[in-house]
């Protein structure tokens, strides 16, 4: 009997996982192979020539492509202007929203509706927000602010402004997404501690310092790294606000491969770039798990 | 604790209410400006007004109808989003139970693969899959929008763990009076298992509604395109008209508000939920 059911549960075990494996196989594993493996030969698409295995040609070929380093390094201001300045929101709003008041609910939706927006409708809406002239609104508001001395600029057209309005816009659509996390994270600090710590005539300072930041830590560290990882897959914002430009100063890796893939045909050398930027999501991902390895070490 | 006065409350709530309407303007702008006629936008664009409703009219409503074919737009996301999330609750729920109930040669190595397979996102295997798909011929299709999303290495995970957690002993009471696995997946374990379905057809939503890399990448014709291609290609079609692109956005996105309002607290849980991760 026992025997029997185990048979039927090895049969059915394999009808339950056969759909879902198939599909990571064919759209996850083969293509993630297939990336590595193009990445190492001449293959473009409609060319005449046969598919040669030319080694890291491709690699040598994109770091030293003036494009692709721009894209890298945008890749990298844009995590150092979008990390500090949207952790930092989002765990400021967390803090503000979790008080023992009500309607606390009404504000945390408030906060969270333009995570639900699409990135290509919110694009769009900031590029007029950004527009230069009168009928840019933070421009007008940076002229108001200081007295008449702002001069009105073309954001999405200036190479030093282009890659921070573009952060800026990102951080107004993603903040909604952390402050959730942390907000779940610091309903789940035990309330005893800060019972204790005020018995011990702690200050609130003291116990966001003490209790409530190493408390959080994990969530954190997962909110940090998770924005890095999604300010190396930037692409959305991209594509409709500036294209790239003025002058590569918004280029990023995927904006590049999708182009060299797609515009140029260039599929190997698209691939070569992909495979940059996921060991780049692997570095961050085993950064993570080291990190909160050690946490759990320490308890 | 020592009870808080009516004045730190009122302070943090009018610090709360001012921080939410900066905060939303850029939502208050596109559904005032989409109420308006196209030239007052961009006149009352950079001030105040840009946020009032100072005329009103449903002109620009008509006019994204006529002037692109939304409807086809709001059809296929619809369809491609719906039938993602669909097939994916069933196939990756079927995988999450068999990991985490049945026993089954191999099981554990390939947990652990599809673990491993979480952290490659779209981004990292978009161009060798859309090679593929042009070996495949499946360009230009529906198909294409949806087969490759179906299986979700993340979706099995939450499904897995979820299931780890649920009791045992009603699944082993079924067995005993002869019921077979796939009863007792659909009779006892999908009704105690609401909240991660929710989670996992929210999250997937979300994903899918928003898409445009893979959907730029693969598709050419309106026929099969989704809203977010809709709204680029409409905010480079000349005239470039801010009323109707706003018009275009507020509905775009209601529907998706409208999922969101009447499952408000899934999708913060959902989020929540993300995480755990890792």
């Amino acid at each position: 009997m026992t025997n029997q059911l185990q048979r039927q549960d090895r049969i059915v075990a394999r009808v339950f996982v056969l759909p879902a494996l198939a599909g990571l196989l064919c759209f996850v594993l083969l293509p993630f192979a297939l990336a590595v493996i193009l990445s190492l030969t001449n293959l473009r698409l409609g060319s005449p020539l046969a598919i040669e295995f030319i080694g890291i040609e491709q690699y040598r070929r994109i770091f030293t492509d003036t494009a692709f380093l721009h894209a890298l390094t945008n890749n990298m201001l844009f995590a150092l202007i979008v990390v500090p300045l949207q952790t930092g929101l989002a765990l400021s709003l967390a803090l503000l929203i979790n008080q023992p008041l009500r309607g606390m609910v009404v504000f945390r939706t408030l906060f969270f509706m333009p995570v639900v927006f699409p990135l290509s409708l919110v694009s769009v809406i900031w590029v007029l927000l950004l527009a230069p002239g009168a009928q840019g609104l933070f421009n007008n508001l940076l002229e108001f602010l200081s007295l008449g001395v702002w001069q009105s600029r073309d954001f999405l057209h200036d190479t030093a402004w282009a890659l921070p309005a573009i952060a800026l816009t990102s951080v107004w659509q993603g903040v909604g997404f952390q402050m959730v996390i942390l907000l779940a994270a610091l309903q789940s600090v035990p309330q005893e501690l800060y019972e204790a710590a005020s018995v011990d005539g702690a200050n609130k300072r003291q116990q966001l310092l003490y209790i409530t930041l190493p408390q959080l830590r994990n969530a954190l560290v997962f909110v940090v790294l998770v924005t890095t990882i999604l300010a190396f897959r930037l692409f959305d914002q991209v594509q409709i606000m500036t294209q790239g430009g003025p002058q590569y100063a918004t280029t990023t890796v995927m904006y590049e491969a999708v182009n060299a893939a797609f515009a140029s045909q260039q599929v190997a050398k698209a691939a070569a770039m992909t495979v940059v930027f996921f060991v780049i999501v692997l570095l961050l991902t085993l950064l993570q798990r080291q990190l909160l390895k050690q946490e759990r070490v320490v308890e | 604790m020592r009870r808080r006065t009516w004045l730190t409350s009122l302070t943090i709530y009018t610090a709360l209410a001012s921080i939410v309407f900066i905060f939303l303007l850029p939502v208050l702008m596109m559904v005032s400006g989409s109420l308006k006629p196209d030239a007052r936008v961009l006149v009352d664009a950079g001030s105040v007004a840009g946020f009032i409703p100072t005329q009103m009219s449903t002109q620009n409503y008509q006019d994204v109808l006529t002037r692109v074919p939304f409807m086809r737009y709001l059809f296929n996301s619809t369809l491609i989003t719906s039938t993602i999330v669909l097939c994916g609750l069933l196939v990756n729920s079927l995988a999450g139970y068999a990991f985490a109930r049945l026993r089954w040669p191999g099981r554990d190595r390939l947990l652990l693969a599809v673990i491993a397979l979480m952290i490659i996102p779209l981004e990292a295997i978009a161009v060798p899959l859309f090679y593929q798909v042009t070996l495949l011929g499946w360009r230009n299709t529906y198909l294409v929008q949806i087969v490759p999303f179906i299986a979700n290495a993340f979706s099995i995970y939450l499904f897995y763990s979820f299931f780890l957690g649920l009791p045992k002993e009603l699944e082993e009471a079924a067995r005993i009076d002869g019921a077979g696995p796939l009863r007792i997946f659909f009779s006892i374990v999908v009704p105690n298992a609401r909240p991660v379905f929710a989670t996992v057809a929210i999250l997937t939503f979300l994903t899918q509604w928003g898409s445009l890399l893979w959907p730029l990448m693969v598709t050419h014709s309106e026929a099969v395109r989704p809203l977010p291609l809709g709204i680029a290609a409409f905010y480079t079609l000349p005239p470039l008209q801010w009323g109707d692109i706003f018009a275009f956005g507020v509905m775009m996105v209601v529907p998706v508000l409208l999922v969101f309002i009447l499952f408000q607290r899934w999708f913060v849980r959902g989020v929540a939920t993300t995480g755990l991760k890792g």
